[in-house]
């Protein structure tokens, strides 16, 4: 049977009494919530638009033929050794295509897959760039470039041209910037591409690609399908690698295994091929609780001293309090109410700093080459952030208040009274 | 016999700095409407005992019955509720919240036991305080008024839930003979008017006198 009209009403005339010693404390919980807010805002922005950079342009799964030796040599197909050891010195990787076998078949089974959101065949080829007589080494890649740009953020990263202008265009290449650079190309020029084997083509730019990673943007550029199949003098199965997006990315290494069993291709799912972009995101996770919660438990300990100064100041009022018939637990909720109205007040004060800093952040100006659709720094805004803000608020507040007040809460009264 | 307070063979030692007997044996009752006074040179132990009926005070041994209850061992919460809603308790020094308006100091009590709306709390505060010829205070901060008036402030304190005995531990000791005089024209009405029972502690020779009964101690015991 507690009465919060009346707990809640002496709380808060201790609080109005002591304003300054209030502000001051929750002050310190506004500071450090909204160094929490502003923080992870700009962090998981960060880890957002850096994931976005490499995992939006790596498929979730990767089909392809490596050159590797074969797991049995001949050796051992031969009976009369069966019960011998044998050693085989210099193994050289197993003679293979690069062409995946049956890749039509392939690509036709995955789409009827319904885990499957889209798979995407690709050719790759190395190519020289001819600019006068320097040769340029690099890779021409083959694609089916409206698929590619449903199917990944590949199209962000097309700057001075549309996928349509590459659709449209039989002989037209996305020009890596890099390269464009070196060779002082612009669009709507001509380059000169020639095979391993020689052959020269002349290819008209549509466009340029840029991704952001340099030796990406260096080497690599993009045609049609059709166009580098020509080029290669290949069939129009003639496919190195098909991409597989997924409609939920945590089957990726499942059905990874599955592939690579049934249709005897090597495929390297995401997850492997990511595994170290992870750890920098969870270390940019942690500085930030690192810092956040130092910061609250400085502001703990404001609050901790603050209550400990109010109720040595308050002794008196305490003694009265249960005199006149207020219970030790009357007691102690009077100051733990007075540590959660600091911890809401500056909580909450905290969320909205901490929101209209992200505004700021979000607005400054941030423009690098390297990241052609990014011009101001990333920020993610999540309700989930400022659920925990708050709740860290008043956890913080609520450990500080516990130990005065369950202090208040046992001063005996006749102690005060009788003021020995 | 009709009995407000008895208590049973009282005793209490303390224990630090070294073993001392302070109270002895105490047996003795206040009956209802009675007005008695207990007198005592200092450290005779009179406020200790006075700790101990308020149930401020629970380390003894022996038994205290308020209502011919016995409030001796029950637990702390109960005792905080039997303080609030039977015992009104006034100190020699006025002990107001001095933050607080003196209504809300009178009304506090009250609104603790929150067996009244705020209306009739307020109400019931204001008669107390008419009846103290002191209503002009009641929005005057605590810590505004001169001490003769903190000490009615703190007796309308005391009454605002009817108790059914008003403890005063020389609730007369820092005043002026006349402010004195004031007060124990106060608890006589109250004993008078509204049949309180009262049991003041007091060094005033002539107050003691006017009470109905005067409880001697010397060296923890009652002598008479
Ligand atoms: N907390 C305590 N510890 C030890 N001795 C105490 C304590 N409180 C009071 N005393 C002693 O008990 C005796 C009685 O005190 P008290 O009841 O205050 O006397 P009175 O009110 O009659 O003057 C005194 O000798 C005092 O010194
Ligand atoms: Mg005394």
């Amino acid at each position: 049977m507690i009465n919060w009209s009346v707990i809640l009403n002496i709380a808060k005339t201790h609080l109005v009494t002591k304003m300054k010693s209030t502000a001051t404390a929750a002050l310190g919980v506004t500071f450090g919530i909204g160094a929490y807010i502003t923080m992870i805002s700009f962090m998981t922005g960060l880890n957002d638009m850096l994931d976005g950079l490499v995992l939006n342009q790596t498929p979730h799964i990767h089909l392809y033929n490596e050159i590797e030796p074969s797991e049995t040599q001949p050796i051992s197909l031969y009976d009369e050794f069966e019960n011998s050891m044998n050693v085989v010195h210099s193994i050289r990787p197993r003679q293979i295509q690069k062409k995946i076998h049956n890749a039509l078949p392939i690509l036709n089974y995955l789409k009827q897959d319904k885990d499957v959101k889209g798979a995407t065949p690709q050719l790759q080829a190395q190519i020289f760039y001819l600019s006068g007589s320097i040769e340029l080494s690099g890779a021409l890649i083959g694609i089916n470039v409206m698929e590619e740009t449903r199917l990944s953020s590949m199209g962000d990263y097309i700057v001075n041209g549309t996928p349509e202008a590459l659709k449209n265009t039989d002989n037209g290449i996305l020009l890596g910037s890099g390269l464009a650079e070196k060779m002082s190309l612009s669009v709507g020029d001509r380059v000169q591409i020639s095979t391993v084997g020689g052959a020269i083509f002349p290819l008209k730019i549509v466009g340029f690609y840029q991704s952001g990673v340099a030796t990406v943007d260096n080497s690599q550029s993009f045609a049609n399908l059709k166009t580098v199949q020509r080029i290669m003098g290949e069939a129009q199965n003639y496919i190195t690698d098909i991409n597989i997006r997924l409609n939920d990315i945590s089957l990726a290494p499942t059905l990874a295994k599955r592939l690579q069993k049934q249709f005897m291709v090597k495929a390297t799912d995401i997850n492997e091929a990511n595994a170290q972009f992870e750890t920098g995101s969870n270390i940019r996770n942690l500085i930030t609780y690192a810092v956040s919660i130092t910061l609250l438990i400085v502001a703990g300990f404001g609050i901790y001293n603050i209550l400990n100064m109010l109720i040595y100041e308050k002794m008196k009022d305490i003694a009265i309090l249960k005199a006149i018939g207020f219970s030790g637990l009357d007691v102690q909720l009077i100051f733990m109410s007075q540590a959660m109205i600091i911890g809401l007040v500056g909580g909450g004060l905290g969320l909205i700093i901490g929101y209209v800093l992200s505004r700021v952040i979000d607005n400054l100006a941030f423009e690098t080459s390297a990241l052609p659709t990014i011009t101001t720094y990333p920020v993610s805004y999540n309700l989930g952030y400022y659920v925990v803000g708050l709740v860290f608020a008043l956890l913080s507040t609520f450990v500080a208040g516990w130990l005065p007040s369950a202090k208040a809460r046992r001063i005996d009264p006749v102690i005060i009274i009788r003021g020995t | 016999m009709e009995y407000v307070l008895e208590t049973k063979d009282i005793n209490k030692h303390f224990y630090k700095p070294k073993d001392f007997h302070v109270l002895k044996d105490i047996s003795f009752a206040v009956r209802v409407g009675e007005f008695a006074s207990i007198m005592g040179k200092s450290g005779s132990g009179k406020s200790t005992l006075l700790y101990i009926l308020s149930t401020m005070d629970t380390e003894y041994t022996g038994e205290l019955y308020l209502n011919h209850e016995l409030v001796t061992g029950r637990h702390h919460n109960e005792l905080s509720r039997m303080r609030n809603k039977h015992i009104g308790f006034v100190f020699q020094f006025h002990y107001l919240l001095s933050e607080f308006t003196v209504l809300e100091n009178v009304m506090l009590p009250a609104k603790k036991l929150n067996e009244k709306s705020h209306t009739a709390i307020e109400r019931d505060a204001m008669q107390k305080l008419e009846m103290l010829k002191i209503d002009y205070l009641a929005h005057q901060r605590a810590s505004r008024i001169s001490g003769g008036e903190k000490q009615r402030v703190a007796i309308a304190r005391a009454l605002i839930n009817n108790p059914v005995i008003l403890m005063g531990d020389e609730p007369t000791g820092n005043l002026d003979s006349h402010n004195a005089d004031n007060v124990f024209h106060i608890f006589k009405k109250l004993k008078e008017e509204e049949g309180l029972s009262l049991l003041i502690v007091t060094h005033d020779e002539d107050f003691a006198k006017r009470t109905d009964r005067i409880i001697q101690m010397e060296d923890g015991r009652i002598i008479s």
